[in-house]
Parts: structure tokens; sequence; C-alpha cells
């Protein structure tokens, strides 16, 4: 719909020379549509790090950066030009292509999610039928930037990080695949927007009570399931045994510097805002309002995203480092055993005169 | 020019190229990596042929798991390039035959345009056809259990794979979380009563506690 008002209002005020924008328009538009989403996501991976610093420190006790400008809201600025500036260093003897296709490959699957994610009813870049394979075949590329990285730095702490980080996103990627099942089997699509919309009813929602027919209750072990193997996923803490510092240094990232090391650390919180989205959407429906008197809106999505954010920092600031045997065998010996169980269970409650998923 | 046809040409070669790096590589690691190339591109031209549901498993299975297992493997190795190629006269024949079959056997596929595969009916889809539901169908319903038998031989397939090469050895001690998890208090700590310690004066053969003991 808006592509049609810009659309006259374009032909209204380029008059004849529409005619030599046309044929290139679609590409113009998917672009725009591809900007508009990425830089929000960019802007808010800049400033999720301080976030972090600041969530952190206050249950630390602490102030947190407050140093560059008011409250510290320019830090980000100032790592990201500190970053910038730093020389990058390779290491002798350093596969020279692959160790600088490794941050690279580390970023870029976290951005092109993005693509099938919907942030309102059809507001999304590509609607696809095939949405969640998509976003599961386009996940499983990230831990190519992590092996490559660590395997081309010719370190062996690299190399152990990336042999860890490998095992450890493998691993939890079965349990997430095995989580989403279940929800593919009660919202009967694979398209992301129909997901959402296949949370929207129920007989919650003719009480007005929303929430409670979102896919996190009936579906209460996946959601656990999908966002704990999401933090293991981001290879963040708990389960950040892959830069564990006192055990094998930084991990896959142990030979990066400036801004080849900076990618990494944007790919991670870029991760970590797509995990929360997902969760979002498949668990928490998305941009529906929780409510039946309020109305839907954008806004219910960015604030369940902003919540699971916070859990992650949470997270981090709580638990100390899972060892890592015990986090391979919460991966194989508990979620996975868990999403068989409950796929059965709610494959016989679809069956059953019970069903709640009509 | 339609653009799809520039796709085509851009996927293949870009996977011709990859296939051609991925034998003439020296390095594996290269070469695997090569061979994750030629598999996208792959993807990307069954994605052409409407094929997406295919398309993007290749990437799901092939690139983002057996892929990375199979770096995983190559990239510990302890690789002599000169051993490697020693054996590359001798093992000539038999990989030029082996070759010479496959491109005779390709051509006869592609040559099937000039057999009269032009004759099959053409791919007409009607609208809002999506073929991975088809494909869903089709396999849970009239191929249900061939599906089913081949997911049972290839579980049989892991298991045996497992139990052959799990060679358990007696004198390694594991951990049992679950019993670390269930320990109690009771069971570390002891508590004692003990009455209270009063200073005693010091004497020439009793130091003053604290002091003696360094």
């Amino acid at each position: 719909m808006m592509e049609a008002q810009i659309l006259q209002f374009l032909q209204s005020s380029l008059g004849s020379s529409w005619s030599v924008v046309a044929p290139v328009w679609p590409a113009i538009w998917a672009l725009l549509k591809i900007v508009s989403v990425l830089l929000p996501v960019v802007a808010a991976v800049a400033y999720l790090p301080y976030f972090e610093r600041k969530v952190i420190a206050y249950m630390h006790l602490r102030i947190g950066p407050n140093r560059v400008g008011p409250a510290g809201l320019l830090q980000p600025i100032a790592d990201a030009l500190k970053l910038v500036f730093k020389e990058v260093v390779t290491p002798s003897q350093a596969s020279k292509a692959l160790y600088f296709t490794g941050p690279i490959l580390a970023l870029a699957p976290a951005l092109v999610a993005w693509a099938v994610v919907p942030f309102d009813d059809g507001m999304v870049i590509a609607n696809i039928d095939a949405g969640v394979l998509f976003l599961l075949a386009v996940s499983s590329l990230g831990i190519y930037g992590v092996i490559i990285s660590g395997w081309a730095s010719n370190s062996k702490y690299a190399f152990l990080g990336a042999m860890r980080a490998g095992a450890q996103m493998i691993s939890y990627e079965i349990a997430m695949g095995m989580a989403l099942i279940a929800v593919l089997m009660v919202s009967n699509s694979l398209n992301l927007g129909d997901i959402v919309t296949a949370q929207d009813k129920g007989r919650f929602v003719g009480y007005g009570l929303d929430f409670l027919s979102w896919n996190w209750l009936p579906l209460l072990p996946m959601f656990l399931v999908y966002f704990i193997a999401g933090v293991a996923e981001t290879n963040r803490a708990p389960f950040d045994v892959v830069e564990g510092e006192s055990e094998i240094v930084a991990g896959h990232m142990v030979e990066y510097s400036g801004m080849a090391f900076a990618l990494f650390f944007l790919a991670e919180y870029a991760n970590m805002i797509l995990i929360s989205a997902l969760t979002a959407i498949f668990f928490l429906g998305g941009w529906l309002s929780p409510v039946g008197f309020l109305p839907d809106s954008i806004g219910w999505l960015f604030l369940k995203i902003a919540v699971l954010l916070f859990m992650f920092l949470w997270f981090r600031a709580s638990f100390p480092r899972y060892r890592y045997d015990q986090i391979m065998r919460l991966g194989w010996k508990f979620f996975i055993p868990i999403c068989i169980a409950w796929i059965l269970v709610v494959g016989v409650w679809m069956m059953s005169p019970l069903n709640i998923w009509h | 020019m339609e653009f799809k046809t520039f796709l085509f040409y851009m996927f293949a070669a870009i996977m011709l190229f990859g296939a051609l790096r991925v034998i003439t590589a020296r390095n594996p690691v290269h070469a695997a990596l090569y061979l994750v190339l030629a598999f996208f591109n792959a993807a990307g031209i069954w994605m052409l042929l409407q094929a997406e549901f295919l398309a993007i498993l290749l990437v799901m299975v092939y690139v983002g798991a057996v892929m990375v297992l199979f770096l995983f493997v190559v990239m510990m190795l302890d690789i002599d390039l000169v051993r490697l190629r020693s054996g590359f006269w001798s093992y000539l024949p038999l990989g030029g035959m082996i070759g010479l079959l496959m491109v005779v056997e390709m051509s006869l596929v592609l040559g099937g345009k000039y057999f009269g595969a032009e004759a099959l009916p053409g791919q007409t889809m009607p609208d809002g056809y999506s073929n991975t539901k088809e494909l869903g169908r089709l396999l849970y319903t009239e191929y249900v259990y061939p599906f089913e038998l081949a997911s049972v031989i290839l579980l049989v397939g892991v298991i045996a794979a497992v139990m052959l090469t799990l060679r358990q050895r007696k004198d390694t001690k594991y951990q049992k979380p679950s019993k670390q998890i269930a320990t109690r208090r009771e069971d570390s700590v002891r508590l004692v009563s003990m009455p209270a310690e009063k200073d005693e004066p010091a004497t020439a053969d009793h130091p003053a506690a604290g002091k003696g003991d360094q």
C-alpha cells in the first residue's frame, strides 16, 4: 500500500522522466526496504553493548560508561572510531584471504536473516512461504565465520576456540530446529507472518487476554528450549566457553584486531537481536497486542525484543560460565529429548478432541 | 536477456569455478571451502528451477551441517602434500576411467535435448502452487512407508557408526553430573560444636596461639 502511494507521488512529480526510472524501480524499492530495515538494526547493534555495560554496571552497583557525551551516550561512537583507526594485524603464515573472509562470514548471515522477519502485518522484505527454512539455512551459515577465522589465524588458541564454537553451535542448532517443529505444527505454516497471525486466535482472545493464546503457553517447554538454545547459539554467557578468557583467551577472534575484531563483536550482538526478534515472533505473538483493548502495533514487537534482550544481559550478570561438558550434556541429553517428547505430545494433542488450534 | 538467464549464467560460472578449484586447490581446507561455494551456487540454480524447498535444504544440510563436520576433520588432519601427490600416476588410469564414465553419462543426459526430451510437457505451474506443500503431501501420503523405512535405515546407520567407533576405556574417570548436582550440604559439611577458645598466658614451652604456625 505504501509502495502504491510512493509510486503515485513519484510519477506525478517526475513527469516525463519517470519512464527512465520505471524499469529499475523494483530494484530501487527493494534497496530502500533493505536499507530501512538494516539501518535500525545496525544502530541497535551499536547501542546494545552500551546498554549491556550500563545494565550490568547497575546490577553490580557501578555506574558504567558515563564519560563520553551525556550519560555516556556517545560511548559506542567513540569505540567504533577507536576500532576503525586501529591497525589490523595479520598473523604470520595466516591464510590471508580466509583470514579476512572470516569476520565477514560471521556478520553477513546475521543481517541476511532479517529479510524474512515480519515487523507488522505484511511489513516484511521478502514474504516467502519457506521463511522458517530460510532462517534455519541462513543461521547455519554463521558457523563458517567462526571456523574459518579460527583455522586461518594459524594459532592454537584460535583453532581450539573455533572447534569449541563449532561443536556448540551445531549441537544447539538441532535443539532450536526441533523446538521450531512444534511451532510449525500448531501454526500450520512456514511463513513467519502466518505464524504470528496463527497466534491471534483461540479461547483467550475472546476474553481479551490475547497473551495467553500465544505459543509460549501451550508450547512452554519449546519456548524455554528455543530461547536458552538461542543464548547458547550466540555464544553468550553463561554458554560463552568459546571465548572463556580464563581458558582459551578470546577463542577464534584472539588474533584479530581493529575493525576485523569489531565485525565479530557486531555479529554477536546482531545475532542476539535476531534471536530475540525470532523468539518474539515464534512464541510471543510478534506485533500482536497482549490485551484485547489495545491495538496491535509494531511497538509491541520492539517491546518484546527489548525485554528478551534484557534477559540476555541479565543472564550474563547472573550466571557463572558453564563447564564445556555440561553444555554438551544440556544440549544433547536434555533439550533434544524434551523437544522430541513435546513434539509427540503436541501431535497427540492436535489429534485429540482437546485440540485448541483450529 | 532476461534477468533469470543472467542469474543462471552467474550461478553456473561460479559453480564451475568452485568445482574446478575443489580438485585443483593445493590445500584441502581450501578445497572443502570451494566445495561449499559450489553447493551454494547449485542451490541458487535449483532455486531458479522453482525447487526452493530442495535448494534451501541443500544449504541447510550440506552447507550448514555436512561440510562443517567435514571441515572439522580436514582441519585436524596433518597433511603432507608431498605424500599426497606421490600416488598420482598410479591412480591416474582408474580415476581417468571413472571421469570418462561420468562425462559419457552426463552427455547422455544433456544430449537428451536432441533425443526428444523437448517433447515432454513443459513446466506450467498453477498460481499458488507450493513446491514444499506438494513434496510434503507426496512424502507423507503416497511414499510414507519408503520414507519411514529410509529414516529407520539412517537411524541404524547412526547407531552402527557410534557402536563401531565407541571404545570405552576402563581407566578413565568420568564425572557424574547427576551425582554432583544431588549432593547435599550434609554430605560435605559437618558442624561440630566446640567450646570457645580462650587465650592462655604464654609460657616458655607453649608460645602464644597464632604465632608459631608459620
